[in-house]
Order: structure tokens, then sequence, then C-alpha cells
């Protein structure tokens, strides 16, 4: 009677069963981090006086935010971790030029595996749940304490479970049902819980799908987002990892706090709105609000999936005068596919600015920040005031069908609606 | 443990790019970071940030997992935050730095900006000394507690070492 996130701490923290509201400590599988927190998980560790990380084989260091370095600050960065590697002889050490944003390496790279523990310092961590695993955002200074001790302790959350069925009709996503979900949720209604996702739309998703529900999971406060692994799963790790791993599933009579049951048969394209993620609206309400920057990439919808819809919307097609269209591809890795199979081309030829790998955008950071008075379509994961630059930017956040078909048109347009001019 | 302080009264779902936008993420010293805190939703607040004590709404400190968040508002002179309640990433970074957090439904439809506040972080009872109106917050546990009285998680592991 207990459910997949039960199932797996339980296993973690070498018990029997676990229930919801349980302190247990559970052994940590694999920790992530990212250059913007992980300098001070670095600075707490030296802090400690501590010798040796808890396991090298088991750390995975990723630059990401900034890439490459845009400013002295961020080098610095950098450079605080490529020490830290070094001297802690972390194999798992990915430099500029060589992995990409860190949520899409932790998988591609098969850093992740079902029934895992992996925690990162990161809040979108929750993205690996797409295979199986309990994974979950935590700060620099617990991070410190795991890179010793390889342990953490977590409250076992309440569940809600999530049954999605139904097909989704031509240039309807993922995205769109997450965003369904954060519309009926709001940005607090999973707050310390856990969200399962199942149901035939779930088995028939690709993994690079799953992969954007989960990481949404953190926009309605869930703790993790997750799927039980099955044959797409496995049939995605192949090459990917070699390690043993345990395949967690929820009982049939396993405990939820509740349930939702959703269809996406007419599931229309979704658009969350300023300024927040819940503030969610069918596309067609708001279609015809112009556009100055249209962006495509980040840990939500930069994958092979992504941009292979958005090259096909944008094949022999123009980015109009109107607007600008950033696209970034999410890892080396998905650089690399996307050109070897055109779309690189096509996106060039179309007239849009395509990027190296890195979260800039996404947060304000670099490459593609907005100015006051601008408005962006973007398929990130938040649209909070300021989120992408300028307090006085306005940022939509919706699918990358809706995105590619909106950067032609120059306003929010309605993906289904579109005739191909 | 008591703390004094004034009220800075803020709504629901104040996010962390509020507290300390992305661009500022590149800078490692605390007390550069404190000169941001709250910038995203405002600018003011440095100005009266000395010894204050934040009151919001719901889902505070919703967002990203960075630690520079609770680290601004520390070292802008901030005592502690209550709220109606907190997001988790944002909830166990505070107390794993000893920013005093507390949850509580009541205290803000009691509390007007710039109210005098008296906290007792061991019994949660909350003291508007402005208005002589007292409310209870949620206790805190008694693990949480120590930690936010021995300055973090940080001093914590130190002091478990020595």
């Amino acid at each position: 009677m207990a459910n997949i996130i039960e199932k797996i701490l339980s296993k973690a923290s070498n018990r029997e069963q676990v229930f919801p509201g349980e302190i247990v400590e559970a052994k940590i599988d694999c920790a992530m981090i990212n250059e913007i927190t992980g300098h001070l998980t670095i600075k707490y560790f030296h802090e400690l006086e501590a010798k040796e990380v808890w396991d090298k084989d088991r750390i995975v260091m990723v630059l990401d935010h900034t890439i490459p370095a845009g400013s002295v600050e961020a080098a610095e960065l950098h450079k605080i971790m490529r020490e830290f590697a070094r001297e802690q002889k972390i194999k798992s050490f990915y430099d500029v030029g060589r992995g990409g944003i860190s949520h899409q390496v932790m998988i591609e790279k098969g850093h992740v595996k079902p029934g895992d523990v992996v925690v990162g310092a990161d809040s979108h961590t929750c993205t690996y749940g797409a295979v199986g695993a309990f994974s979950t955002g935590i700060g620099s200074t617990e991070m410190a304490a795991v890179f010793i001790t390889g342990r953490l302790w977590f409250k076992v959350p309440k569940v809600i479970e999530i049954k999605v069925n139904g097909n989704f009709r031509k240039f309807v996503t993922p995205k769109d049902l997450f965003l369904k979900v954060a519309k009926i949720l709001g940005v607090s209604g999973a707050n310390y819980r856990g969200l399962e996702f199942k149901g035939s739309t779930i088995r028939d998703m690709s993994i690079a799908g799953r992969m954007t529900i989960c990481n949404m999971a953190i926009e309605v406060g869930a703790k993790a987002g997750i799927v039980e692994a099955d044959e797409k799963t496995l049939e995605y790790l192949k090459g990917r990892t070699s390690d043993q791993f345990f395949i967690a599933k929820s009982d049939k009579d396993a405990e939820y706090e509740r349930s939702l049951d959703l269809y996406v048969d007419d599931l229309p394209p979704l658009v969350s709105c300023p300024d927040a993620v819940d503030n969610v609206k069918p596309v067609a309400e708001v279609e015809g609000i112009e556009l100055d920057q249209v962006f495509i990439g980040s840990c939500t919808n930069g994958r092979m999936e992504d941009l292979r819809l958005v090259a096909d919307i944008l094949k022999g097609k123009k980015v109009s005068d109107r607007t600008r269209l950033i696209i970034i591809p999410a890892s080396q890795d998905v650089f690399l596919d996307a050109l070897k199979e055109g779309l690189i081309e096509t996106f060039l030829l179309s007239g849009a600015n395509v990027a190296n790998p890195t979260c800039g955008a996404c947060y304000g950071g670099h490459l593609g920040v907005l100015a006051s008075g601008e408005v962006c379509l973007s398929t990130t994961n938040r649209n909070f005031i300021g989120r992408m630059g300028s307090t006085k930017s306005k940022v939509y956040l919706a699918s990358p069908a809706t995105a590619a078909v909106s950067a032609i048109k120059g306003f929010i347009t309605d993906p289904t609606s579109f005739k191909g001019d | 443990m008591k703390l004094l302080g004034k009220v800075v009264k803020y709504g629901d779902d104040v996010n962390t790019d509020f507290i300390i936008p992305g661009k500022y993420l590149v800078l490692t010293d605390p007390r550069e970071l404190a000169k941001h805190a709250m910038e995203g939703i405002d600018p003011s607040f440095i100005e009266k940030s000395k010894d204050a004590i934040i009151v919001a709404g719901k889902n505070f400190g919703c967002g990203s997992s960075r630690e520079q968040a609770p680290i601004s508002l520390k070292y802008s002179g901030t005592k502690a935050i209550v709220a109606k309640s907190f997001a988790r990433i944002f909830y166990r970074n505070a107390i794993n730095i000893g920013l005093p957090v507390l949850e509580c439904e009541d205290l803000w439809d009691l509390v007007r900006d710039g109210d005098e506040l008296m906290l007792d972080l061991k019994s949660g009872k909350i003291t508007n000394l402005t208005s002589n109106v007292s409310t209870q917050a949620q206790p805190l546990p008694e693990f949480i507690l120590e930690l936010i009285e021995i300055g973090g998680l940080l001093n914590k592991l130190k002091k478990a070492k020595v």
C-alpha cells in the first residue's frame, strides 16, 4: 500500500515502510551542483575543513548558468568549480563546451537511474523524476553536508496522483498539460508534496516530455515530480548507464492525498500569463499580443523533440520583422544532434539567433535579457516579474509549438489554428 | 530566544527572483548581495531592512533554490520572517543559514508597516508592541530551534567536529 516515493525513500533509509510526515535520513545516490549555487557549497566544504567528498563518483558538477563566462565574476565562479573538481578528482565535471544545462546533462549522460535519490543545488532538480528517480532541489549549505556525509534528511511527502489519459491534438504538448496542472493546483498547491504522473498519456509520452512535466513540478511548490519507469525508460537508459537499479512502482492500493483525472483529447494550447505560472489561459484567448522576443530552450523545453517540432513549423518560413527569436539547445549533445539533423540550418535560415547551451536567458542572466516594456513568449518555466530582465518586462510561458508559430506571426498565436502562412 | 524588530509587510508568493534577482547571483560577498535584497519587488527595502521582521502572506520564497535569497536578507539586517506559509526549499535554506522563519496565519492581518514586534521563537508567541495585540505562530521543533540558535547548519557541523 505504498506509493512510488514512499518506496524509494524507504529503501534509501533502510526502512521497511515510511509514512507521510515522517522524517527519514536517506542515502544519496547522486548530488549535483552548478556554479551559481556550487561555489557556496565549496566554500562551506572548506570552512568545515573537510578533506574529501564522501564519494567522488556520486558527485556531478556542471557549469551552466553563465556559459561561457560573461563577466569576471562569472569566470571566478567557474574557476572555483574547476579547481574543486580537480582537487577532489571528480570525473563528472562538465566544463564550458562539455555539457550544457545541468538537468539535461544529468539525464542524458546517465547520472540518474530509476529508484535513485538525487539532490541538486537547483530547484529544477525535480526533472529527474522523468526516469523514475526521487529528486529534489536543496540549498548550498545542505549540499556541503551531503558532500561530506552522503546523507540527508527528508520529510516523507504526501503525494498527489495525476492521472492523464487521451491523445494530444497536433501542436498540443506536455508543456500544455503541465500548464493545465498549474492552473488547477496553483503556485503553492503542491507545496511540500510529491506529484506522481500516470495514465495512458504519460505511458505514451517520450522521456523528453516526461522531463518537461517533472521539471515544472516545483512551479506548484512540489518537492518532486515522478513517473514510474517503464519500457520507454529502459530503452532510453540503454548505453547511458551500466549500473544496476531498482524500479519502484506504486502499489494498486497506494495512498494519495488527492487525485486529479485529466483528459487531454480536447486540451487546447495554453499560455501562462504574467506574472505567475498559474495565471493560465488558452492561447486563443490572448492571441494577438505583440512580442518583442520569443525564446525557445531551457531545461524545460530545449530537447530534440522540442527543436524538431519548432523546425517543422519554421521550415521555409521567416521570423516576423516585428520580433526576434532566440533558440538555445539544452545541451552540447542536443546541439550536435540538431546540427546533424539540419535543424540548426532551418533555424538560422528563418532568422533565429541560435546560441550555445546555457541557462542564461531563462533567469535574466545573459543571451536574451529583456529591456523595460518588452514582452517575451518563452518556453521556460517562470514568468515572475523581472525573471528574464527588466522588472518592467513581461513573460508569457508556452510550448515550443506556440513559440515557433508566434515567432512567425510576431504576436501570440494559437498553433492549432495556424495555416502555415 | 526573543527578537525585537520592525514590520516590513509583503503579500503572497514573494519569489526568490524578487528577493535577489538572478543577475546578482555572480556576487560572492554576502554584504554585496544584501545591498540588493528585495530589489525585485521593493528597491526601498534596504532603507528599512535593519532590524526588520518581514511579515508576508502565503508561499514566501517560492521559485529557485538559491541560498543567496535568505543570505541577502540575513545580511541586510532582517531579523526574522513570519509568513502564512513558506516554499520548502527557502524554508530549509533559511534555517540552515540561521535566519529565523515562523509560520503564522493571523499575524498578517494584525500588523502594519513599521509596527514593533516581539517574537519568542521558543513558544511561538508574537506580540505587536505598537498595538499591544498578541498571536501565536507554530512553535519550531526543537532541532530546528537549536539550528537557529547556533547560527545554522554550518556552525552545528563545526561544533560537532570539535
